[in-house]
């Protein structure tokens, strides 16, 4: 490690997870709340670093929508989810007067911002740091792998949806990880399959199986699919606990399984 | 929030490239010699290369993946359906093309000729251009900052040879970035006839659909109106109907209504429509009696009524 991650705000960060997709709207923003929400049960202090800047959407399925940041010396305190500060979030929702107002930036005002995230927040002491992303390999993203470097984040987790048109995509942003030097911890599947409530028919309104065939390609690891589930959406806009709510719910085991991939590859990092 | 990071002063201003935040931004040298402040020829050229496209149309989304592509693709090919109407689509997503895969035209190259890049043609008066053509193979991924992305938009308004068009649709990446203030700039001299703006029926999707509303009028650009898509889903099997992204706020319809914007139509969601995308076929044609296809239709007829009313050249914008 470099000297300039021994001082700072990210010293006594462990582990940096950046969670990735180079299509929009497949989940990014959902998966990197619902890893946190579990590795918080798993009994972790988990951060969340949302660099979306144009669309922050975390805040919202945090019911932290409204919240302000305050200065302290260290620099911005961040949000803390619950009582326990056992989740701790910065995103650029918490500077917005308005929660209609746009971020019409350019590239270099983004990338300011992002350098600012990464060291003036006062994450303080944190077994993870999870980092949502815009969907895309452009500012935002050089912007933070540049910035985290010098911490060796752990690797990335890869979003994708089912259908030819988001793997696509995809396949893209796994050459992005792999010029940027990050370790892919493997692919996830969201919105595989959708049971009819009604009927108990499950149709693969996205297709199917596109996240395998493209980690299997790719020779990475492939996490699991996560199934379209109206439950998790609607606990995710009502800012709820979706894993400790509904834990019969088709959608759970994916995302545990998701969860646990990445406590297991933590301490193997350590050795 | 406008002075967070206390960074750019902004390339129109007296400051640019001066500011101690400009202190190593690539652009330094640029905005300190002025050039910055003065109007980029290229929106001239631009004007002057696109006399020949009656009507443009930007299709916009605070919000990824809720469908602006597909829409986009089936604009297109519902407006191409009339052999009378030439029809151009641009894919200005740099980093994540779908248009060549939705329309079957992967693998597909970029010609050149006297008049500049000849857009690829799906069918005599249906002309496609992605960066998708330009990329060597499926895997290639395009690392850009904002800076190349722009110049990349500018090439696709200035140097694509479009012919004659009726209806040239501009498919754009989410956000309210690089790539959506440069089509609007370099377009603001040819006249954009508006937006059609998409998103899905859940808050996670509206809040960011009503930051894109919020820059169409920063930037005074006109709204069309609102496509909801998937918004119910209808089993195949039993025929139910249910809401696999709950519109818990009202979804568009109550969001068009506080905004007062018209509400285009709601298109359900079909499994077909992503299959047809994968296979790049048009929906339209694969499952023409569907709700979807009718839903479409509906939204397009709609668009076509408002380009028919609106007639940019003599207008002035309407004020938002």
């Amino acid at each position: 490690m470099e000297a300039a991650a021994e001082t700072g705000n990210m010293a006594s960060v462990q582990h940096i997870i950046l969670v990735l997709s180079g299509k929009g709207g497949v989940g990014k923003s959902t998966i990197s709340t619902q890893l946190a929400l579990a590795l918080r049960h798993a009994g972790k202090k988990v951060g969340i670093l949302d660099v979306d800047l144009c669309g922050p959407s975390i805040p919202r399925m945090l019911r932290a929508q409204g919240r302000a940041v305050h200065q302290c010396d260290s620099g911005w305190v961040p949000v803390y989810v619950d009582q326990e500060q056992s989740i701790s979030l910065m995103s650029v929702g918490f500077l917005l007067e308005n929660p209609d107002e746009a971020v019409v930036w350019r590239g270099p005002k983004k990338n300011a911002l992002i350098r600012q995230f990464v060291c003036d927040v006062a994450w303080g002491q944190l077994d993870y740091l999870v980092v949502d992303t815009p969907p895309g390999t452009s500012d935002e993203h050089m912007a933070t792998v540049d910035a985290l470097r010098p911490y060796g984040p752990l690797g990335a987790l890869v979003v994708t949806t089912p259908q030819a048109v988001s793997v696509g995509d995809v396949r893209r942003e796994l050459t992005f990880c792999r010029k940027a030097g990050l370790q892919v911890l493997g692919v996830v599947e969201n919105m595989s399959g959708f049971v009819c409530p009604h009927c108990a028919e499950c149709t693969h309104v996205f297709s199917r199986g596109g996240g395998e065939e493209l980690a299997c390609h790719a020779g990475v690891p492939f996490l699991g699919s996560v199934p379209l589930d109206p439950e998790l959406t609607r606990s995710l806009e009502e800012g709820r606990d979706f894993i400790r709510e509904f834990p019969e719910s088709p959608a759970f085991p994916a995302l545990l399984s998701i969860a646990q991939k990445v406590l297991t590859e933590a301490p193997a990092r350590l050795l | 929030m406008e002075e967070v990071p206390q960074g750019c002063p902004g390339t129109g201003s007296a400051q640019a490239g001066q500011g101690a935040s400009c202190q190593g931004c690539p652009n330094q040298r640029l905005c300190a010699s002025g050039a910055g402040a003065a109007p980029d020829p290229a929106i001239e050229e631009i004007k002057e290369k696109l006399k020949t496209v009656k009507h443009k149309i930007l299709v916009l989304s605070g919000k990824g993946g809720v469908g602006k592509s597909t829409f986009s693709a089936h604009l297109a090919y519902g407006l191409a359906e009339d052999e009378n109407t030439q029809v151009a689509l641009l894919d200005i997503d740099i980093c994540g093309p779908s248009i060549p895969k939705m329309m079957g035209l992967e693998g597909e190259q970029v010609h050149q000729s006297g008049s500049g890049w000849s857009p690829v043609f799906l069918e005599d008066n249906l002309g496609v251009m992605s960066v998708g053509f330009l990329l060597g193979s499926p895997d290639d991924a395009v690392i850009w900052r904002g800076p190349k992305k722009n110049g990349m938009i500018k090439q696709f308004l200035r140097d694509v040879d479009w012919g004659q068009v009726d209806y040239l649709i501009v498919d754009t990446p989410p956000g309210t970035s690089d790539e959506h203030l440069s089509a609007v700039q370099y377009l603001a001299a040819a006249r954009i006839d508006g937006a059609a703006i998409i998103t899905t029926p859940q808050e996670v999707s509206l809040q960011d659909v009503r930051k894109e509303i919020s820059f169409c009028r920063k930037v005074k650009l006109p709204i069309i109106g609102v496509v909801e898509n998937m918004s119910v889903f209808i089993c195949p099997k039993c025929k139910k109907e249910s809401q696999i992204f709950p519109p818990t706020t009202g979804g568009a319809e109550r969001m068009c209504q506080d905004l007062k914007i018209p509400l285009l139509g709601k298109v359900p969601l079909d499994p077909h429509i992503g299959k047809s995308c994968d296979k790049g076929q048009s929906f339209l044609i694969d499952a023409p009696d569907s709700p979807a296809a009718v839903a479409y239709r509906g939204i397009i007829q709609k668009i076509q009524e408002f380009c028919g009313h609106h007639k940019p050249k003599q207008e002035p914008l309407p004020s938002s």
